[in-house]
């Protein structure tokens, strides 16, 4: 006989601490999961970028190269790159296995905010200060980028990259589309700088939090609004935001300590998880299931939808 | 030795080979070279030579050192299963049986060691002996017993010794008399080498320099003068035993010679007052140290002035002063109160214009908070007039200016001098650095020009629009009327009056306080010019060379930002806040992406670019592109098949002018736009049927919706004719750089896509949807 179809379970949010993993790196500029989730990247600001297993929560690799602090790092769909950028200029190619570096690519004129592969990891991107966004061949030798998007009017904060889009936030307050299929870009007026872009895992919408203290979510092919998420604090840093894992909930850092997370929908707020007394700096979902990872000064927590009770062992590495 | 002697010569045995006899008459033979030499082992094989650190001879198997079978060194390998064991080499691993032959250098027989062997290293000698002595049958023999116990051999040191003349039994060192050890019995601290104990003073008598010399033999180091053998003399006792080992020197063992009648005397114990403990000398008999005499001449200096009774002896040229130098007497710092604390509260200090009357009056009773304006100044910052006032001084009534002192004509004479000055300070410098000023002939050029040039950008930021001057910062606030001027000076900028300056200068100050006004307003005019809207707001990037006459500009211009923050505002996100422009990626971007290429004909990467002359009146008319679909904000969500315009159609037909692609939809607002669209469309109506024998491919369609949105503008060169100069021409050359227009014929083809009714919608299927904003111009 058939079991019943089980109800659709109410989305659980991660708001059980896990674990914290104390980076001993200095200051943890950005938080990543890797493409499956099983691994963190962390982005310390003495220069080093690390490795980290999730599960025990213990170090894996430090990637040191970087002349200055490292900013952003992204992960290959296959875990066998890493590319980073740093506030040294340069954008870094790493073969993750021996730690060695795979590429240096200079070129921008200013610190390279963020960076992201595409979906191959046949280009990398690097947004940067300088306003540019460049696109680096990672299967050539050349050194040069494939193309300068230098549309933006300041310094880029935020890009991600689909299928065939190039999502990009800049300070000048517009969030640009480039599609690479239609030839076009759409330049979506925010009004105030942005600081962190991203798109729904269905992809068809983007999120843009910006220095308003707002994340919007827009329709990506229209740029109309659809949803409008405040409360949190968002002035000065830039922090990321992102989407849960099933495109219910929005999630935002917030300059007061806490993550906040919001109904997609209704546009409330679900939940305003305490993190910590100092600036949330940077947040990362789980592609699949609902576990988060926040960073705090030197300091990145695993949170999960269930409490573990072996995982309260905060390790040290 | 006795034995030897018995033995015949048959009982020697020879070692290593001998030389061969001389023959008188056999030529001398040549030395063998040293690559010829060669080296045989004990069985007649030839022994190679490997190098000093490679093995020496014949290293390894079968000297297989060095071949590729011999031995090479293990590489290190472990794994985790396979850990490597660690192995403890020792030095006969590395050696082979000729090390361990009675001659090699690890004998593995008992063999007399050095230290235990004969003076005279003579083993085979020993051996016969010992042979001898066994067959001699004399168990005692004294010899023998020595040879057993205590080997003959002497230590280097005594052997040194000896080759230095010295005897057995004979002391070493300079003679010490009796008389001398005696006047030191009494000492109680001895430093010497060695201290025997006083009650074995006559046994030793006829000293035996080993022990003499041997100072403490039983301490760990190396004593040159002590054998191994030694120690073993302990087997008779101790003769120490009763020695305390103490730090320092002590004993003289090389004082007396053994042979002589003091010898008795040779350990007196050596006392610490011997030695001198600091260095120099005592005072000699005179009282002179040399040239000065350090010593007295301090200590006396310090009681009393007799100090100037030198007592040394004074340098040729030199005399004694007559009168003692003054000493400074130095003050200590003044002892601080007892409640006193190093903290230093700084009160707060209150304008008294700000401050109601009552307030400031009681802050002044109590300890004068208030501030006070003028005594602050520096004299310079003071006025003539404010300096007058301080004084209480009446006005001076006389004339203000030399000038009146004059008579009228030579009034008249100075100022024609000073006009005619004036037109060619004016004539010198170039039209735009007009000296505002006259300014006094003692000026150099230069900083004539300098100021000239501050005092135009002053005007230039003050001139025009601006803020009003309730708004502007004071800076001479302190001084009401110094602030009085510069206003007036502020005023008159702000119309335009170039000589501001000099008419809003009080002319009753001095020439030099009128030049220093005349620098502070200019200056202050300058520094706090008002601040536009504009600058306040971003900077952003200057994508304008100064230099070109024409620019590259991107061909499609964003919309009014103002427009789209009011919409921002109204939360209205959407068609006003989205544009949508040409891009065009880089083709190995494409690829990269795994895309097709969007635009795949075209050589163009990123936005469109198109050059304009920077300062045409074509660049201040909004530009439109009645083709373009950017209004069309959810262009992307509709299926490429129900593309809005028209396709990417034959070659020829992509002809068309830079113009035609240029622009967006005009804003219907602008009236200047309503009247060219106006124009436009008329234009290309006309041209359109003029064109419309040669066409032969189908027109565009374009939805029903869009056409009431859309205008249709003529081709740019229309405009050219109408407002373009001659100038204009340059860019339009200029153009051909651009791949995808200069190959039409500029004259007539460039026409718009018109009133779409003209044009029955064909085939609008054939093509994708990227080409959205490629609309033919030519028709």
């Amino acid at each position: 006989m058939a079991f019943p179809q089980p109800r659709p379970q109410v989305p659980q949010l991660p708001q059980h601490l896990l674990r914290t993993i104390e980076c001993q790196q200095g200051a943890v500029r950005a938080v990543r999961f890797n493409a499956d989730g099983n691994y963190v990247l962390t982005c310390g600001s003495d220069k080093s970028l690390k490795l980290w297993s999730v599960s025990r929560g213990t170090l894996l690799k430090t990637y040191t190269g970087h002349g200055y602090e490292v900013l952003d790092v992204d992960s290959s769909y296959d875990n066998s790159q890493l590319c980073s950028c740093s506030s040294d200029k340069t954008v870094i190619l790493w073969d993750v296995a021996s730690g060695q570096v795979t590429r240096k690519l200079r070129g921008h004129a200013g610190k390279v905010n963020c960076v992201q592969f595409n979906e191959e990891a046949t280009v990398m991107l690097s947004g940067s200060i300088d306003g540019t966004v460049r696109c680096w061949d990672t299967r050539s030798r050349r050194y040069e980028p494939i193309q300068i998007l230098d549309e933006a009017r300041d310094g880029i904060s935020s890009l991600k990259v689909s299928e065939h889009e190039l999502l990009i936030g800049s300070v000048d307050g517009r969030v640009r589309l480039y599609d690479l299929r239609m030839g076009q870009l759409h330049v979506d007026f925010i009004g105030s700088p942005i600081t962190c872009v991203c798109f729904s895992r269905d992809g068809q919408c983007t999120l843009s939090s910006s220095l308003d203290s707002t994340v919007r979510l827009l329709d990506k092919s229209s740029g109309e609004m659809l949803g409008e998420y405040s409360g949190h604090v968002n002035k000065g840093y830039k922090l990321d935001c992102c989407l849960s894992d099933k495109d219910t909930h929005v999630l935002s850092c917030s300059e007061d300590g806490h993550v906040y997370f919001w109904d997609l929908v209704e546009g409330s707020l679900t939940l305003k998880l305490p993190v910590g007394k100092a600036v949330v700096q940077s947040l990362s979902f789980h592609p699949t299931e609902p576990r988060l990872l926040t960073a705090m000064e030197g300091h990145v927590q695993v949170w999960g939808a269930e409490p573990e009770d072996t995982a309260k062992l905060s390790s040290v590495c | 030795n006795m034995a030897s002697d018995e033995d015949s010569d048959e009982d020697f045995v020879t070692y290593g080979t001998p030389l061969e006899p001389l023959e008188e008459d056999e030529p001398i033979r040549k030395p063998v070279p040293v690559h010829e030499q060669t080296v045989k082992d004990e069985k007649g094989r030839y022994k190679r030579f490997h190098g000093a650190f490679t093995g020496g001879f014949s290293a390894g198997y079968f000297n297989t050192v060095g071949s590729q079978e011999g031995w090479t060194p293990s590489t290190f390998v472990s794994s985790r299963q396979q850990k490597a064991e660690r192995q403890n080499a020792r030095p006969e691993d590395f050696m082979d049986e000729e090390d361990f032959s009675e001659h090699g250098i690890a004998p593995r027989e008992i063999v007399t060691t050095e230290d235990f062997a004969s003076e005279r290293k003579d083993q085979l000698k020993d051996k016969a002996r010992a042979v001898s002595s066994l067959a001699a049958l004399i168990p005692g023999d004294p010899g023998l017993l020595e040879e057993l116990i205590a080997p003959a051999r002497s230590s280097i040191g005594v052997e040194l010794l000896r080759k230095m003349g010295w005897k057995d039994g004979q002391g070493v060192g300079p003679r010490l008399k009796r008389r001398q050890r005696k006047q030191n019995t009494d000492a109680v601290k001895v430093h010497g080498c060695a201290l025997l104990p006083s009650g074995s003073e006559e046994s030793e008598v006829g000293l035996n320099p080993l022990q003499a010399l041997g100072g403490g033999s039983e301490s760990a180091h190396i004593n040159l003068f002590t054998l191994q053998s030694d120690r073993t003399s302990s087997l008779f006792g101790d003769r120490n035993s009763g020695q305390k080992r103490r730090g320092g020197i002590a004993g003289q063992a090389f004082g007396v010679g053994a042979m002589e009648n003091e010898d008795a005397d040779i350990y007196h114990k050596d006392s610490m007052s011997n030695y001198d403990t600091v260095l120099g000398g005592e005072e000699p008999g005179d009282g002179l140290y040399g040239w000065t005499a350090p010593q007295q001449y301090i200590r006396k200096k310090n009681d009393s002035k007799r100090d100037v009774v030198y007592l040394g002896r004074i340098l040729d040229g030199f005399t004694l002063a007559s009168q003692v130098t003054e000493i400074k007497t130095v003050y200590p710092p003044p002892d601080l109160p007892r409640d006193y604390r190093p903290v230093h509260y700084f009160r707060p200090v209150v304008d008294s214009s700000t401050v109601s009357p009552i307030v400031a009056q009681a802050l002044l009773t109590s300890r004068g908070h208030l501030s006070q304006e003028a005594p602050q100044q520096g004299r310079h910052s003071l006025g003539s007039s404010q300096r007058r006032d301080m004084l209480g001084e009446t006005p001076l009534q006389g004339p203000s200016s030399v000038f009146e002192l004059l008579g009228s004509k030579d009034r008249e004479r100075l100022n024609e001098i000073r006009s005619v000055a004036k037109e060619q300070n004016k004539s010198t410098l170039s039209s735009r650095f007009q000296s505002t000023t006259p300014q006094p002939d003692s000026l150099t050029s230069p900083a004539k020009t300098q100021a000239s040039s501050e005092t135009q950008m002053a005007l230039n930021a003050w001139s025009g629009p601006t803020a009003d001057a309730s708004k502007t910062f004071k800076p001479f606030q302190k001084n009401p009327q110094k602030q009085a001027r510069y206003d007036l000076y502020i005023n008159k900028l702000k119309k335009g009056d170039k000589e501001a300056l000099e008419s809003s200068l009080d002319s009753s100050m001095t020439e030099w306080e009128r030049g220093r006004e005349r620098d502070e307003f200019v200056r202050a005019a300058v520094l706090y010019k008002p601040s536009n809207s504009s600058l306040s707001s971003r900077f952003t990037r200057s994508k304008h060379e100064d230099d070109t006459d024409s620019v590259e500009v991107t061909r499609d211009q964003e919309n009014d930002v103002d427009d789209k923050q009011a919409a921002v505002k109204m939360k209205m996100f959407g068609k006003l806040t989205r544009d949508t422009f040409e891009w065009h990626p880089e083709k190995l971007l494409c690829k990269r992406f795994n895309v097709p290429d969007p635009y795949p004909g075209s050589s163009t990467v990123g936005m469109p670019k198109i050059k304009r002359d920077k300062y045409s009146v074509f660049n201040f008319l909004t530009i439109t592109d009645s083709s373009h679909v950017s209004r069309e904000g959810p262009s992307a969500s509709k299926p490429p098949g129900s593309s809005t315009t028209l396709p990417h159609l034959t070659p020829e037909v992509n002809k068309k002018s830079r113009w035609d692609k240029t622009g967006k939809v005009s804003e219907p607002k602008d009236p200047l736009s309503a009247f060219l669209s106006e124009t436009r469309s008329e234009v290309s109506v006309a041209k359109q049927i003029e064109s419309d024998g040669k066409q032969t491919e189908p027109k565009t369609d374009e939805e029903e919706k869009e056409e009431d949105e859309e205008e249709v503008r003529p081709p740019m060169d229309l405009f050219k004719a109408i407002f373009a100069s001659s100038s204009d021409e340059k860019s339009s050359s200029s153009s051909e750089e651009d791949s995808e227009e200069e190959m039409a014929p500029s004259t007539s083809e460039p026409i718009q896509i018109s009133a779409e009714p003209l044009n029955p919608p064909v085939s609008a299927q054939i093509t994708p949807a990227p080409d959205i904003s490629k609309v033919p111009g030519i028709i």
